[in-house]
């Protein structure tokens, strides 16, 4: 498969991780995507001199050919897969723990 | 630039680390303060995404330029780079997410007793963001 199929089926599996899976439901917080409007910034940024620097070289042919900021459009994909699987399992992490916690009152340790 | 060249990938990940590090220390983004959630929420996360890279680099889909990386390469050809990649970009994601919620105190999904989600569902989130506010704000109460 190409790295365009993959990223796209990437994303679609992200999402439906967090919507159906996990039941995180995070795509359809305003919390969600404040954050990712500011992490894409940056990961633009640091991705543009991976591949800018050609420190991540792509094969051509695996790819549309569309570049922002010298990265492939897949890469965004890539990046909106790898940031929404892992904001899904922090959170979805952080009501488990906190069941447990509540569950067995530890007051003087808040730590999870 | 010679052996220097080699950290290339390095420093981009390391500028990753030091550019968020504000948010947990001045934030308190409490991320890196709760190893074991972040430690249980980034397992999942590498294993799915080197599986998908080791994949990736046997296709071909891309390569890495072998002057610019450590060299040290894991099993699947995967750089160590790579592996660490998926270790700080997904922690760069967290604080992000938990310095906004520090600064604005909109819910996750994730808050204790779970009330806001409940009146969130109900159609009250502003109100939520708005009760909230003050229990995110640094040094406030940190759930």
């Amino acid at each position: 498969m190409s790295y365009t199929v993959l990223a796209v089926l990437g994303v679609a599996a992200a999402v439906a991780a967090d919507l159906w899976l996990l039941r995180t439901r995070l795509v359809t917080r305003r919390i969600f995507w404040v954050s990712y409007a500011i992490i894409v910034v940056f990961q633009l940024l640091s991705n543009g001199i991976l591949t800018g620097f050609g420190i991540v070289v792509y094969d051509p042919g695996a790819t549309t050919g569309l570049r922002i900021a010298y990265a492939p459009v897949e890469d965004l994909l890539f990046g909106f897969a790898l940031v929404t699987h892992t904001l899904t399992w922090w959170v979805w992490w952080g009501r488990r723990l906190d069941r447990s916690l509540r569950r067995h009152p530890a007051p003087t340790n808040r730590r999870e | 630039m010679g052996a220097m060249r080699h950290l290339s990938y390095l420093a981009v990940l390391a500028a990753c680390l030091l550019g968020t590090a504000p948010l947990e220390l001045f934030l308190g983004t409490r991320v890196y303060a709760r190893p074991r959630r972040l430690l249980l929420t980034l397992l999942p996360v590498v294993l799915i995404f080197v599986a998908w890279d080791v994949y990736a680099i046997a296709a071909g889909h891309w390569s890495f330029d072998p002057r610019s990386i450590t060299g040290v390469r894991l099993p699947g050809h995967l750089p160590l780079d790579e592996l660490l990649f998926f270790l700080v970009v997904p922690v760069c994601a967290v604080l992000t997410l938990e310095a906004v919620r520090a600064v604005r105190g909109w819910p996750a999904g994730d808050e204790p007793g779970d009330e806001p989600a409940a009146v969130e569902e109900a159609g009250g989130a502003d109100q939520v963001a708005e009760g909230r506010g003050t229990v995110g704000e640094p040094g406030g109460v940190q759930g």
